[in-house]
């Protein structure tokens, strides 16, 4: 096992060196790309380019410019903003990580529950209109566009001439755990909603197919053989087993969203967290901060796979390799 | 050569539900699969709507010109139209929150400004099918471009194996450990803000160009097809049928095209379905974004990014192109699980229940 977990270790820092360079390179060696026009922002004036040429030393060669930049991003610390000079963008990124790591932790525990629940209920009334149905809502749910629907609850809580049932619901925006827990959770929760419902109806369907796929392997006949209630042999026997796909997915994709994959939630409810921060960025074409974001959200990606492998070694010995 | 390649590998055949041994006697795998689904009433119904709203989005000129009378491109703002036999104007003073400011004109139910204008006066229903347009095409060619990177890539690494193989897995391994919105967002922000476009030999992109999009949306997802691509390729090339090619002398690339190849396109089939529906998703994020097409072009995305600020006075702008969104993906997705039952040798475990 700690072969194993050292192993992986080599690997996970040669993918983010790996990473680092590719993101560099797509920011700063597209042919035919002037950097310097671009960290300048539109419309820069000449006073601007030759500033930012010096910051960043582009007349140097390229990896040396690679090198540079990964000192400011990691030991210095001090890469600036372009659109607003005072503005650092490592600890910015520091500073919206919670906010993006509520929206995600709350979304992920609404649809565990929920696509447990669903994916059982499916299994158990298999045959009747009750399946069908669950499954036909999940893929509805798997084909809207989180933004959208993020609008569309907004028009219908946030109208001026909402409903009185939406009284409680508060301006959007976002308020620290830290400050007041009961007024994080009023903001939070119809983003947690919003964003859980993609995988509710995935993580149910993929449940339901692991279910039965199972429900004919020789363990669970013997199970049920042996009289264990039908209730018995579905919870310990045939959900264990397929809880193990179940969080290998969900490791993956919790990464995913904290990474920036809850970027389109963030921009909807105005949370701002990693993803908003990365989409203000976008409108005033600030590279440094894009590129920062996108490196944060890689690395963050990278290491929760590593962690996801670990984990999986754990649990499933099979796949450990010697 | 091909029908003896899709012989299943037990001699027995399976039977979807409802089939009966003397129906499917003597028919080929492909011959199956089409009969299978085509009497997958569900999918065929979805597989009808998924037509019909690409015919509706082909016919966008039909319907600005001859129906709705309109020019979705050009602003229109102190143009007026005919409600109820009172001519009104498109956009109108007040009606916002506090009374105040302008407002475009609401869902009128009628052949001109059907669900209503935008904030330039642009009529949304015919804008929404010209953005369709946009949006099917770019989902479209980025899932099949995507799918054919990832069978030519896929088939050349597990063919080889070795070292090419090592060097394709570990690039596609890099681009999958990105985020895909965050990927797409790096390339579009550079590749959009070329100010003369892309210059690749003979090739010139200009930088509104829908390809610059498209070509973005099928690199993210090259990995996502390549592994399953690759992992068949792999099984593939052990089998009988390809060594009895290499004793008769076949060249490789006879081998990987006319031997492999026919073997594993179903896993591409099965996959494209449900990839078009992704990239269509993708698409509208990256336009609402503003990093997907641009104006004056439209798509989905960007119509209901247009109709973010007019969410809480004339929500048919943001709801409109979104019904039209989940619609297509829905259809799709229902497809794509149609498919994937049709095709897919795994349908036998369906029938052991």
């Amino acid at each position: 096992m700690t072969a194993f977990i050292v192993r992986r270790l080599i690997g996970l820092v040669v993918v983010l060196f790996a990473i680092s360079v590719l993101t560099f390179l797509i920011f700063f060696a597209i042919p035919g790309v002037d950097p310097s026009r671009q960290l300048a922002g539109r419309n820069p004036d000449p006073a601007t380019i030759a500033a930012v040429k010096h910051q960043f030393g582009l007349d140097r060669p390229l990896p040396i410019r690679y090198l540079l930049m990964m000192k400011r991003l990691f030991i210095s610390r001090d890469l600036v903003s372009y659109g607003n000079q005072a503005l650092k963008v490592v600890p910015t990124i520091w500073a919206a990580t919670p906010v993006t790591f509520s929206l995600v932790f709350g979304a992920a525990v609404i649809w565990i529950v929920f696509s447990i629940l669903l994916g059982l209920l499916a299994v158990v009334f298999k045959g009747t209109f009750i399946d069908p149905l669950i499954m036909i809502l999940a893929l509805i749910g798997i084909s809207m566009p989180v933004f959208w629907l993020g609008e569309v609850v907004n028009l219908i809580t946030q109208s001026p001439n909402r409903s009185v049932i939406w009284s409680w619901v508060p301006p959007l925006g976002y308020v620290p755990l830290t400050q007041n827990p009961w007024q994080w959770f009023l903001h939070l929760i119809l983003p947690w909603i919003t964003l859980s419902i993609l995988y509710i109806g995935f993580y149910a369907r993929v449940l339901r197919g692991s279910l039965l796929e199972v429900q004919n392997e020789d363990y669970v006949r013997t199970a049920r053989a042996k009289g264990l209630s039908p209730r018995g042999v579905l919870v310990r026997h045939m959900l264990r087993t397929s809880l193990i796909t179940f969080v290998s997915l969900f490791g993956l994709d919790f990464g995913v969203l904290v990474g920036g994959g809850a970027l389109l939630t963030e921009v909807v409810f105005a949370l701002p967290g990693v993803g908003l921060l990365t989409y203000h960025s976008l409108q005033s074409l600030d590279l440094p901060v894009i590129m920062a974001t996108v490196l944060y959200g890689a690395f963050f990606i990278t290491i929760m796979n590593a962690i996801v492998d670990v984990v999986y070694a754990r649990l499933d010995p099979r796949i450990r390799p010697s | 050569m091909a029908e003896f390649a899709f012989e299943p590998e037990s001699d027995q055949v399976h039977l979807a539900p409802g089939e009966t041994p003397r129906e499917i006697q003597g028919k080929s795998p492909w011959q199956l699969a089409g009969r299978r689904l085509v009497r997958n009433r569900i999918a065929m119904a979805s597989l009808g709507l998924f037509l019909l709203i690409v015919v509706l989005c082909l016919l966008a000129p039909v319907y600005a010109h001859h129906i709705a009378h309109t020019d979705p491109f050009a602003s229109n703002i102190s143009g007026t139209t005919v409600v109820n036999g009172k001519r009104v104007d498109i956009i109108q003073q007040g009606g916002g929150g506090l009374g105040l400011g302008e407002t475009p004109i609401g869902p009128t139910w009628q052949t001109n400004y059907f669900v209503g204008a935008d904030n330039s006066g642009r009529d949304v229903m015919a804008r929404t099918l010209y953005g369709g347009r946009n949006s099917l095409e770019i989902g479209v060619s980025s899932a099949v471009l995507c799918c054919l990177i990832a069978l030519v890539l896929g088939v050349i690494a597990g063919f080889f194996r070795r070292t090419t193989d090592a060097i394709l897995s570990r690039t596609m391994d890099l681009i999958w450990a990105f985020p895909v919105y965050l990927l797409a967002i790096s390339l579009a922000t550079v590749l959009l803000t070329k100010e003369n476009g892309l210059q690749w030999g003979p090739i010139h992109i200009s930088s509104s160009s829908l390809w610059v999009t498209t070509t973005i949306i099928a690199i993210v997802y090259v990995p996502y097809v390549y592994r399953p691509v690759r992992g068949e390729v792999l099984s593939v090339r052990e089998k009988e049928y390809v060594e009895a090619s290499v004793s008769q002398g076949a060249s490789n690339w006879r081998l990987m095209f006319a031997e492999i190849l026919p073997n594993i396109i179903t896993t591409v089939i099965v996959l494209l379905p449900l990839m078009i529906a992704t990239t269509v998703l993708t698409e509208s994020a990256l336009s609402f974004l503003g990093i997907g097409v641009q104006p004056p072009q439209a798509s989905w995305g960007t119509i209901i990014d247009d109709g973010q600020a007019l969410l809480y006075t004339r929500p048919a702008v943001a709801i409109v192109p979104g019904i039209f969104i989940v619609a297509t993906v829905l259809s799709l997705n229902v497809l794509g699980d149609g498919v994937r039952d049709a095709l897919d040798p795994r349908a036998k475990v369906r029938v052991r229940e």
